[in-house]
């Protein structure tokens, strides 16, 4: 083509055919890499949808009333995961309660109060390496530290803290991006109005995060409801026939917290160990199980993005 | 008074570098505010502010020109100390608010007590993503107002000054995004005259608007100058020119020039504004 050397600069139409050359030629590695990508989509997507599939096809048709207000039992047609499903969500509402406040409090002050140095960025780089730590080793911890140091016993508040510290680097972390992104005239809008830290904090920057902070901790609590390692680690029992005691009563003061203090199992654990069962009737069961587990953390993920979508809405300019 | 004012001042060229003597008690009323002196350091210690002194005249518009990166926003967030917000910003010298005398970058001073006194609408309109009314009455609630009725009455004192109030007299409780920029500017002013600060800084309030909008806001500018004490950053000479009584020049950091708007624009003793004004750069 055209060489372009000084003095001998090629006519525009020469410039312009070497230009469609190479436009032609990125053209065809578009397509190359377009092909690639949707084969690869294909086959990850192939492969969760076929695990999803062969869950429900096995375990929906035994999901019903009674096998989900059925303790477990000897009998696989007569377990149910009535003390599974009350275990997950009464450990999640403990998660819930301990690692969202510390987090957003956390993610807050290093974001907006702490002094920023050395010391700020040691604590931010290693509070991202948290989140990656396996969690096993949480559970580790507080078999340690929850149930023989601190001597609280196997129970439902050991659960919810070990999970909550499982969690709490990815509220610690979406709190921190999220007040991140508030745009730095809103903060100044509110400072030049005359508001000290604590007002622009709670009336401003709070809000404003509030999208960012909901949908990290939904996920963080979408990820906790699935663990199983660490709730093992901890001894939670797998074969539990009661339920833990009522947090409304019928009597003054109306609220107790002794189910805190209980035994429990969640349905992970109860799946595990119907697979560890030799009888395929049981493994009817575990495939019910995964298809409740699973329908609880897709509807915690589209509640999540749902909040999302609302919340940003209400703050676009 | 405008007289007795200018016979307050010194002449621009003696202006430059020089500490205004302070001034006798019966001159209060008319000097609002002063700056002596006042260096500003960046944390990479850029000096942005280099040894300014001007006086800010008590119910006047007094307007800050010159090129892009001159100071002349970095000079304005001085006066309510917005550059505390971020670590490692150095003021020097002093910013004296009359009548008391206090220098509001001293160290007794406390930053949240001088923005309370001094309010600021900022270059692009930004409205909270709240109601139109809330908007307005974030200042009174900052200030522990809880009183419905008053903050009620306040809210619309507000509106009304800011000449927006017909426009939004039937949406107030309509989010303030669904205003137009213009709108949303002049609520800001809105906002910031609410809880009725002794001064206003505005930094370069139409730059985000249409000339329609910027035409309203220079009208309400100058009928706010009756009340208020107005300083306002423009990057617009014709501006400076049409709303305010007294005009700065900065240039790198420095205050060029300092007088009456007619004399600066008419008549400048300093080749660098006289370049200015007349478009040789900029």
């Amino acid at each position: 083509m055209a060489v372009t050397t000084e003095g001998n600069l090629g006519s525009a139409q020469d410039s312009t055919a070497a230009a469609v050359g190479a436009i032609n030629r990125a053209k065809k590695f578009d397509l190359v890499f377009s092909a690639a990508g949707i084969l690869v989509m294909v086959i990850a997507m192939a492969l969760l949808l076929s695990l999803i599939g062969d869950l429900v096809i096995r375990g929906l048709a035994r999901i019903d009333y009674e096998f989900m207000n059925s303790f477990p039992s000897r009998r696989p047609e007569r377990a149910g995961i009535l003390s599974a499903w009350v275990g997950s969500l009464a450990v999640m509402v403990t998660t819930a309660f301990l690692a969202i406040p510390i987090g957003v409090a956390a993610g807050l002050y290093l974001e907006e109060y702490a002094r920023k140095g050395w010391l700020s960025n040691f604590i931010e780089i290693n509070v991202s390496n948290l989140a990656g730590v396996p969690s096993i080793i949480y559970g580790l911890l507080a078999l340690g530290l929850f149930v023989y140091g601190l001597d609280f016993g196997k129970t439902i508040l050991v659960a919810g803290m070990t999970l909550g510290l499982l969690i709490l680097p990815i509220v610690i972390v979406s709190t921190r991006e999220a007040v991140r992104a508030i745009p730095r005239v809103v903060k100044e809008a509110a400072y030049g109005l005359g508001a000290d830290q604590w007002q622009v904090m709670w009336n401003y920057v709070i809000p404003a995060a509030r999208p960012g902070i909901m949908t990290g901790s939904i996920v963080g609590l979408s990820r906790a409801i699935g663990e199983t390692a660490p709730i093992i680690t901890i001894g939670a029992l797998t074969f539990i026939a009661f339920l833990p005691p009522s947090p409304i009563q019928s009597e003054f003061p109306f609220v107790s917290f002794a189910w805190l203090n209980e035994n429990f199992t969640v349905l992970p654990i109860q799946m595990f160990n119907w697979i560890s069962r030799p009888q395929p009737e049981f493994h009817v069961n575990a495939a019910a199980t995964g298809v409740v587990l699973m329908a609880l953390t897709l509807s915690l993920n589209g509640i999540a993005i749902y909040i999302r979508y609302r919340l940003r809405r209400q703050y676009r300019n | 008074m405008l007289e007795e004012a200018m016979q307050t001042e010194k002449t621009p060229a003696e202006k430059v570098g020089d500490v205004p003597p302070i001034p006798a008690k019966e001159e209060f009323e008319q000097l609002r505010a002063e700056i002596r002196n006042l260096d500003f350091y960046y944390p990479d210690s850029f000096q942005a502010i280099k040894n300014v002194s001007m006086p800010i005249l008590d119910n006047r518009v007094t307007a800050i020109i010159g090129p892009s990166g001159c100071g002349k926003s970095t000079l304005l967030r001085c006066l309510n100390r917005m550059h505390d917000l971020y670590p490692g910003n150095r003021y020097k010298g002093e910013v004296i608010l009359n009548p008391e005398g206090i220098n509001l970058i001293g160290p007794d001073a406390d930053p949240v007590m001088v923005r309370l006194r001094v309010g600021m609408v900022f270059q692009k309109p930004n409205p909270f993503p709240k109601t139109i009314f809330e908007n307005v009455a974030a200042g009174l609630r900052v200030r522990g107002v809880s009183n419905k009725a008053v903050i009620a009455e306040a809210v619309e004192s507000a509106l009304r000054r800011a000449a927006v109030w017909d426009e939004v007299k039937d949406k107030l409780h309509k989010s303030a995004y669904d205003m137009s920029g213009g709108q949303q500017q002049r609520l800001c002013i809105a906002r910031a005259l609410a809880p009725r600060p002794e001064i206003l800084l505005l930094d370069e309030p139409t730059s985000a608007l249409d000339p329609m909008a910027t035409a309203k806001i220079e009208d309400l500018v100058q009928e706010l100058s009756e009340s208020i004490t107005i300083v306002i950053v423009t990057h617009n000479m014709q501006q400076a020119a049409r709303i305010s009584d007294r005009t700065a020049f900065m240039y790198m950091g420095q205050l060029i020039e300092f007088g009456p708007t007619d004399d600066i624009f008419t008549r400048p003793s300093h080749p660098k504004t006289e370049q200015y004004i007349t478009g040789r750069y900029g």
